[in-house]
């Protein structure tokens, strides 16, 4: 059920503030890493997605129609990862290439 | 064991009423927002809730029928697992016990787990013996001023027995189920059931 | 030292930082300039996680911007006092030189830009969104020995503060922009009581603000916008609205209260 969410939300934060959560899992930063929707099909980078982050995980949700593509959680002894929500992710492996954006 | 930074204390309850306070928790004055999405806003002209038996049977209130049905007041502590507790906190809304009575009288019939189902796509699950006998309710008066939006408005699911996590925001169904199945944080590393007494924060945790 | 632009992708773990020096940058806001042993070094833009424990093992972490260019010796964190902020009130406050505490990073690799990007550099900043961007400034600095190769590169900053009293770092804006023949502009803009005799700016960040400061759509500039979440959206759109590349520009919002 969607109707009338919000798009614009104060308690949003950009992906790129999940920096720290989701280096723990993968071993390094993935901001700038492309993951596409699996609702919408659109490709972003993850620091450009909308986090809403709090203590108890981060839910990255897609730019375009607010879908969750990413969600993180962690507890004391482990670390939750559920990317159902995109049908791909692309992690450069050379981090110095430009326009991660 | 980490580096201790020296002097640092963090935010400690000043007086805090240690015997309410389930373990590992904090007195807070304040009420943090915390949301795993955007803030919908449905308006109220289309807002409605359903309660939804295992044949897929409906009962179904919109705003004004909600409000119409007998009311029920509670004042309660409530448990964020992220570790903040609030005492006292004044609610009014509907009882599941009179939701259920009246959905009994459309045909719906009960069973023994249900899912919150929210605008914008949250989830959680709650037995439904821990929503009846007065420990569940739709709550949309938050210390008499209609529940404002951050916190859940219209209305949320009230289960303060339960981490708060389970106090579902922006609820519009309870989804009857036949087995227990795991909602948004119960599926990412969080308790099935959820109780702060026995501290059951995380899945695993006895 | 030089920024590692090849780096290797790594596990970022945590280490412990040193603070060697602090220093008062406004009533509300420090620097502390730390060492960090093994410090990999960083790109403007990047923040650390910085994680606190007390003695009883309660432990709790906070982002901070790095504001050193990645060309200084060491790393400099500058962090706003916040009134409710447990962290913030600690390290504005109790702490000292030679004090510690744990720190993770760099972290983010989308909100940077190095000086090997082609193309204006538009920085907006709100408040203490001004850190990472300063952090950009210093290495443009710093990088750019010569004239004709800061020339080659031009960078306008519009800064949102309260007061004057409140614009931190404002000696040394004032003489990066001094030194830099007006290829780097540095526009305030107060949004309460102005000093005595402004004459700039003296109201919130709008439109017409922005068509002034900002260069036409059509020279690309990079945009960088940090600060609280409403100015950081507003810019954003508004940039945007006035024919702006949205994919040139990145934000970074530093959340309602305006830091983490």
């Amino acid at each position: 059920m969607r109707e009338g969410a919000s798009v614009s939300d104060a308690t949003r934060l950009d992906g790129n503030a999940a920096a720290g959560l989701l280096s723990e899992m993968f071993a390094c930063d993935i901001t700038t890493a492309r993951a596409t929707c699996v609702d919408c099909g659109s490709t972003d980078s993850i620091g450009a997605m909308h986090l809403y982050v709090h203590g108890m995980g981060a839910v990255l949700r897609c730019a375009g129609c607010e879908c969750v593509v990413l969600r993180v959680a962690r507890t004391p002894t482990h670390l939750w990862l559920d990317a159902t929500g995109s049908r791909s992710i692309a992690i450069p492996t050379n981090p110095a290439s430009p326009g991660g954006g | 064991m980490s580096l201790i930074s020296r002097g640092f204390r963090g935010r400690r309850p000043a007086d805090a009423q240690r015997q309410s306070l389930p373990p590992g928790q904090y007195e807070t004055r304040d009420f943090p927002v915390l949301s795993a999405g955007p803030t919908p806003h449905t308006p109220l002209a289309k807002w409605d809730f359903t309660i939804r038996d295992v044949h897929g049977k409906l009962a179904r209130w919109n705003w004004d029928e909600l409000n119409a049905l007998p009311r029920t007041r509670l004042t309660t502590d409530i448990h964020c697992v992220t570790k903040w507790s609030k005492f006292g906190t004044n609610w009014e809304g509907v009882s599941i016990d009179t939701l259920l009575v009246e959905a009994a009288k459309r045909g719906l019939n009960p069973a023994p787990h249900t899912m919150a189902v929210c605008d914008g796509g949250y989830t959680t699950n709650v037995p439904l013996a821990d929503l009846t006998d007065g420990k569940g309710m739709v709550a949309f008066i938050y210390e008499g001023a209609p529940l404002p939006p951050e916190h859940g408005g219209p209305a949320r699911l009230l289960v303060p027995h339960l981490y708060f996590w389970k106090s579902a925001k922006w609820v519009r169904e309870l989804r009857l189920m036949e087995r227990d199945q795991a909602g948004f944080w119960e599926s990412l590393g969080y308790h099935i059931y959820g109780d702060p007494w026995r501290e059951q924060r995380y899945t695993g945790d006895p | 030292m030089t920024a590692p632009v090849a780096a290797p992708a790594r596990r970022i773990e945590w280490r412990s930082a040193t603070i060697a020096k602090v220093i008062e940058e406004t009533s509300t806001v420090r620097t502390l300039i730390l060492d960090v042993p093994g410090w990999p070094g960083h790109r403007a833009g990047q923040h650390v996680d910085v994680r606190l424990t007390a003695e009883d093992g309660y432990q709790t972490q906070r982002s901070y911007s790095i504001a050193s260019a990645p060309e200084d010796a060491r790393v400099a964190l500058t962090i706003e006092r916040l009134r409710e902020g447990e962290v913030s009130s600690y390290l504005c406050g109790e702490v000292h030189e030679g004090d510690r505490f744990e720190l993770r990073g760099p972290i983010g690799g989308y909100f940077v830009w190095d000086v090997s990007e082609r193309g204006p550099l538009l920085l907006v900043a709100g408040g203490s969104g001004i850190v990472p961007l300063m952090a950009m400034l210093r290495h443009r600095a710093a990088a750019l020995a010569d004239t004709k190769a800061r020339r080659a590169l031009p960078a306008r900053l519009l800064y949102s503060s309260r007061r004057w009293s409140d614009v931190i770092y404002r000696a040394e804006l004032e003489r990066l922009a001094a030194g830099d023949d007006d290829v780097l502009q540095v526009r305030h803009t107060i949004t309460r009581e102005p000093p005595p005799q402004w004459n700039g700016f003296h109201r919130r960040i709008d439109r017409a603000m922005l068509a002034e400061v900002s260069w036409p759509p059509a020279e690309r500039p990079r945009i960088f916008i940090c600060g609280p979440t409403p100015l950081v959206e507003f810019a954003a759109t508004e940039l945007s609205a006035l024919g702006h590349d949205s994919a040139l520009i990145k934000t970074e919002r530093f959340g309602p209260t305006g830091a983490t």
